[in-house]
């Protein structure tokens, strides 16, 4: 198994594409990965009531797909990921200076967002607003990104059933009890140290497949994604 | 879609980077600690049936940097010497980054042990054995570089160990042909002005670097840089305290008004700790011969006594036979006092 994910072009890259199904594909992947951030940034950050954080969701992203300005993204200035936060602190400034601008995107059509998931993590992780606003949407940037990579390595193995790696994965990794062990993780599936450790090893080699290949397509350039995943795993990357 | 908590991609991130070895020898059981250069990991050896430590580099594809682990565990292979923890294996894991596994040291580090153990002759007892490690390894033409309380490991049964080889030098030869044996170990070649330090860079940990490392004058440096380490070491055992040497806070300036440490430990401690090479210690050798003097109670090199010094000093290491003939004198004069009457 490969240990870094295929080559794909970087969302920048693909959201100026010809092509009107690469540009609609990389659009999704670009809400995919940033609504969430977005919404709870909007939410703490900004102070909104859950209302107008899912109105202004909205209509930040249906803005940012009929007016193209992603595609003024300059690599050598931020991140890309500063780049959706900067655009949302103007946008936000904007909105409140003008209440009409929001109608803009009025006739757009209204992406399927599960707010109420969102605002139930807020809760549930007792999300307060950060002294430093970069590294709150990082963090939560982070998050949404791993659970889509949870996600991905739940189906790969569910498709394959294989439910026990990733019982293993669960009990040890996303939601350890302090004294959980390979041994005793052994001794109460019925294998070896050896096959626990395999198991673990096989489902977190997933995890970081997807994982990094959801960065990448969530990064501006590749030098940006190799600069992220440096950070996240502190891995180089080719 | 699994909400996660912060510890929960706290442990994903770390998890994600464990190394993956091609063999099932190896088992990865925690992250012990990362540094620039490589992560050491806790591993079980299913071999051998032993716990060991893992110490994998950070990068793939970095030939510089990979060129430094390999260095690094030649340097350890080649210096078998108690304080010095030994390399069982080398090899590469699956992502293609170098790895080597060395002896697991339970313990704490000098550092921690400061906090922990107040008497000074134990504390000297492990100096003299961090000075014999280093001192084997100058006698192999090797320089640690990086010598701080934070590298030596103090075990659970009092061994000594003097860690972290990352940035050794090998010195040239003088009397052998060869300090180091050909290379074992498949990395990728730096190019030739990588292989080795560029003058200018600087190399260790300021405060604990003798003051021509930290100018990046890395051509002149021999024992005596090491001897600037230990005399830092030294600093922290005698003051309690481990700090780094600025400007603001000097070796005297730590000792200085200090009336728990003998001055003969201060000389010694300044001496090593002298900005210029030519005026420390030759050796690591002298420097711990010169603690082990002080702790036999007899005259330590780097101190001039004064008469009075002299006198307390042979008065202490004599204190018995002197107690005796006292006792002895005491007892006759009192005995002719008595018959006389």
């Amino acid at each position: 198994m490969p240990v870094f994910p295929p080559t794909r072009h970087s969302v920048i890259e693909r959201m100026r594409s010809a092509d009107t199904e690469i540009r609609r594909q990389a659009f999704g992947d670009l809400v995919e990965g940033y609504w969430k951030p977005l919404y709870k940034y909007l939410r703490i950050h900004w102070q909104t009531s859950h209302d107008l954080a899912q109105e202004w969701t909205q209509a930040f992203f249906s803005e940012a797909l009929q007016k193209e300005w992603l595609s003024r993204y300059e690599p050598e200035k931020a991140r890309f990921r500063t780049f959706i936060r900067l655009c949302a602190d103007r946008f936000v400034m904007n909105a409140r200076q003008s209440a009409s601008r929001l109608k803009r995107g009025g006739h757009a059509e209204m992406l399927p967002l599960d707010f109420p998931a969102a605002e139930d993590e807020m809760v549930r992780h007792r999300l307060t607003a950060a002294p430093d606003a970069e590294e709150f949407f990082r963090q939560e940037f982070v998050r949404t990104l791993f659970e889509r990579a949870v996600a991905e390595v739940r189906r790969e193995f569910a498709a394959a059933g294989r439910e026990v790696p990733l019982t293993l994965f669960d009990r040890y990794d996303i939601d350890p009890s302090p004294d959980v062990s390979y041994a005793s993780l052994a001794e109460e599936f019925g294998l070896t140290s050896a096959q626990v450790t395999n198991a673990l090893a096989q489902v977190r080699r997933s995890f970081r497949m997807h994982a990094l290949e959801a960065l990448r397509a969530l990064c501006g350039t590749h030098d940006e994604y190799r600069r992220e995943a440096r950070e996240l795993f502190g891995v180089e990357i080719e | 879609m699994t909400a996660l908590s912060n510890a929960a991609i706290d442990r994903l991130r770390a998890v994600a980077n464990w190394p993956e070895f091609e063999s099932d020898r190896y088992t990865v059981t925690t992250e012990i600690g990362r540094g620039g250069m490589g992560t050491v990991y806790a591993a079980m050896d299913a071999l051998l049936g032993r716990e060991v430590a893992v110490k994998v580099s950070n990068t793939v594809a970095t030939a510089a940097l990979e060129h430094r682990l390999a260095a690094e565990a030649r340097v350890l292979a080649i210096l078998e010497h108690p304080g010095i923890v030994p390399v069982h294996d080398v090899g590469r894991l699956a992502d293609g980054r170098l790895f080597y596994v060395m002896k697991r040291v339970h313990g704490r580090t000098l550092t921690e042990y400061i906090r922990h153990h107040g008497d000074l002759a134990e504390r000297l007892k492990i100096f003299e054995r961090i000075c014999e490690a280093v001192a084997f390894a100058h006698a192999r033409r090797i320089l640690h570089r990086d010598l701080k309380p934070d590298n030596v490991m103090v075990g659970s049964f009092g061994e000594v160990m003097v860690m972290d080889w990352g940035v050794a030098k090998t010195l040239p030869a003088v009397e052998e042909p060869r300090a180091i044996p050909p290379e074992p170990i498949a990395v990728t070649r730096p190019e030739p002005e990588r292989t080795t330090t560029s003058p200018g860079t600087v190399l260790g940990t300021h405060g604990f670097m003798p003051p021509e490392q930290a100018r990046g004058e890395l051509d002149t440096l021999d024992e005596r840089a090491d001897v600037y380490g230990l005399g830092a070491i030294l600093l922290a055992l005698l003051t309690n305290r481990v700090q780094p040497i600025t400007p603001d806070t000097t070796a005297s300036a730590a000792l200085s008004g200090s009336t728990s440490i003998a001055r003969s430990l201060q000389s010694i401690c300044a001496r090593a700790l002298a900005e210029s090479p030519a005026d420390r210690y030759p050796s690591a050798t002298a420097l711990g011969e010169d603690v082990g003097r002080y702790r036999a109670g007899q005259k330590v090199q780097a101190h001039r006594e004064t008469p009075w010094e002299r006198t307390s000093r042979v008065a202490h290491m004599y204190r018995v036979p002197i107690l005796l003939v006292l006792a002895y004198m005491i007892m006759r004069t009192i005995v002719a006092f008595v018959i006389g009457r």
